[in-house]
């Protein structure tokens, strides 16, 4: 079957400007409670850091949950399932619902309650003691922050993405530029705006203002994840009728190519799944088990038992996001197709298009934009992409703030140098640099990559790294040096596969000469590999002191 | 025992996310959900399920206890 892309660069005509205004006050919104959060703001540093571990079962699902789906969820499910069909959900959400919540149980519980007893804000505080070691934290941290920039990037990058088709024609006048984006609102205000909101509130109220903020952000993507869903399926007919028009590759996992014929011209796209890629890319949701944002919300946690309904509720919540967005992304496939096409504005399919993969990002904003014809819910919907967005943006932000002030500045310095507000003031100003290098890092490199490649190389590194925590966590045996071994394994790996890759393009190892999806996911050898260094090492260094051991395993 | 059967069942569930029969099969189940999609949002359920059932009777409560004996 050939899915012919019209790329007649035809002008957008003026579209309405309501859906801008919804946006705008969903984050005049969102701005206004967060920074009424910051009114509970006890002035401490601890408070800043962890909100005094005041957050509550319900909270914490919310931020945590919030936190884990950043644009992946929304935007990058229905992309995914858009160019990959229906393998998307397993491939990507139901393992998370498994492994996730495994993380949670085994390794957010007992950090939590170690973090606690001992007052750590930060993993390098908490690693750093469990192997008697400072140099680990000056190993640690470059690698902590050199994989939470591309993950920072997906969320400022992926706003463009939607944001751009999602304005197109709303200022023909004051931002006039070739192509179906003519007249959206330029990357560069997006990107202030969005950086601006987060910035404020995480400046006003640290990590409790991150929590309500995400708690609001979390309910309103999967709210109108849902809405999205069910107009979209009104729009096409009803959902059988939709799901009818599904292109029949995208119904299954197995392999196959599809040609797409674009204005550059035709290329075959790759669809389906392959098996190896299917079982190894359960590694990926491992990275949870080592996320620095993550940690930090696990520790804002009132007590152990606020985990409960985090790791039961998560694999639902997973679906109740999912299962929508994969369906519109499979809606896509016949919509794009079928004559209903024939009739839509031209700049629709010429948005699609592009001999890359950057067009799949834009998927549900397209469908979105051109389906719902009631621009206030297509303003609504589009906030709604954006909550998910943000509700990972601020996390990572405040995070990074948090361990350049407690793992750098304040590491090795006696207590009495800073007061609590100092304290609080150079996480503040971490912050805003932090906001600033990303802000502009996204302009420079906002048409570099797809996005959610980008994505999974984060995450993978990640994960590999989660034998660490593992392993310190649960095997007294794990020393200094088998913790060193094992962090440089995983970098070195790492660093060999990603630019093996071209430095973030889609790869497997041992793929074929026909894809370059059906091997091995290199997570998965990064991981083991690090185990094995950990292990092998560990059994043959010095052992960790008696205090120690009496400190980390009670 | 507890322990034991938690990995077992945890282990069962990660072969079952390969649903290796279901590969090839393009079937729509009550007419809108392809039955690959339908199946692993099932699996999400299972999931959660599974996740309860350890929190019930396997939750750390001499971990709590300990963490708030601290600080």
């Amino acid at each position: 079957m050939n899915y012919l892309f019209n790329l007649a660069q035809a002008e957008i005509p003026a579209v309405s400007r309501i859906p801008l205004v919804v946006i705008i006050c969903y984050l005049g919104l969102l701005l206004g409670l967060a920074l009424f959060s910051g009114r509970f703001f006890r002035g401490t540093s601890k408070d800043y850091f962890v909100a005094s571990h005041s957050i509550g079962p319900f909270m914490l699902l919310m931020s945590v949950f919030g936190t884990t789906m950043t644009a992946f969820a929304l935007v990058g499910s229905t992309g995914k399932a858009f160019q990959k069909g229906v393998g998307t959900y397993g491939l990507m959400a139901s393992s998370s619902g498994l492994i996730h919540a495994a993380c949670f149980f085994l390794i957010g519980i007992k950090v939590w309650s170690i973090a606690k007893r001992h007052g750590y804000v930060t993993q390098i505080q908490f690693f750093r003691n469990r192997f008697e070691s400072n140099g680990i934290g000056y190993l640690l941290f470059p690698c902590l922050v050199l994989l939470v920039i591309p993950y920072l990037l997906i969320g400022v990058i992926g706003s463009y993405r939607v944001m751009g088709p999602a304005t197109a024609g709303m200022f023909t006048d004051l931002f006039p530029q070739v192509g179906p984006l003519n007249g959206s609102v330029p990357p560069w205000i997006i990107g202030l705006v969005i950086c601006g909101v987060v910035l404020a509130y995480i400046f006003a109220g640290g990590s409790r203002a991150a929590a309500w903020a995400n708690t609001f952000q979390t309910l309103v993507f999967m709210a109108m994840g849902v809405l999205a869903f069910y107009l979209i399926s009104k729009a096409l007919g009803g959902v059988a009728a939709a799901s009818e028009q599904i292109y029949p590759g995208h119904l299954v996992r197995t392999p196959s190519e599809l040609e797409v014929t674009t204005k550059a011209g035709a290329f075959q796209r790759e669809i389906g799944i392959p098996p190896l890629q299917f079982l190894t890319y359960m590694f990926i949701p491992l990275s949870v088990g080592m996320f620095p944002h993550l940690f930090q919300h696990w520790l804002t946690a009132k007590s152990a038992k606020s985990f409960r309904l985090t790791v039961i509720a998560h694999p639902i919540c997973i679906m109740v996001v999912w299962v929508p967005c994969v369906l519109i992304g499979l809606w896509a496939t016949g919509v794009f197709n079928t004559p209903p096409l024939a009739e839509w504005p031209k700049p629709v399919v010429s948005i699609m298009g592009g001999t890359d993969d950057a067009g799949v990002g834009k998927v549900l904003s397209v469908v979105v934009k051109f389906l719902i014809e009631n621009p206030l819910i297509a303003g609504m919907v589009t906030a709604g992409i954006l909550a998910a967005i943000m509700s990972s943006l601020d996390s990572q932000f405040l995070c990074l703030g948090t361990i350049f002030t407690n793992d750098i500045v304040l590491h090795n310095q006696p207590k009495e140098r800073f007061t609590d507000k100092q304290i609080v003031l150079i996480a503040r100003s971490f912050v805003v640099t932090i906001v600033l290098l990303t802000y502009i890092l996204s302009l420079v490199l906002k048409d570099v990559q797809n996005v959610f490649d980008l994505a999974v190389w984060s995450f993978s590194g990640f994960a590999a790294l989660t034998s660490l925590v593992f392993t310190a966590l649960y095997w007294k045996g794990a020393t200094k040096a088998g913790a060193y071994a094992c962090i440089t394994v995983v970098a070195v790996s790492w660093l060999y596969f990603f630019a093996k890759s071209g430095w973030g393009g889609e790869y497997t190892v041992f793929s074929s000469e026909h894809r370059t999806d059906d091997g091995i996911m290199p997570v998965a050898i990064c991981f083991v590999l690090g185990l094995v260094s950990m292990i092998v090492v560990s059994l043959f260094t010095k052992k960790p002191s008696d205090e120690t051991i009496k400190k980390f395993f009670p | 025992m507890k322990t034991g059967i938690i990995i077992f069942v945890f282990i069962a569930l990660a072969v079952l996310h390969q649903d290796i029969w279901n590969w090839d099969n393009g079937n729509l189940l009550f007419g809108f959900i392809p039955v690959g999609l339908a199946y692993h949002a099932g699996y999400s359920i299972v999931a959660a399920v599974f996740w309860a059932c350890v929190v019930k009777f396997a939750w750390p409560k001499r971990l709590e206890e300990w963490a708030d004996g601290g600080e």
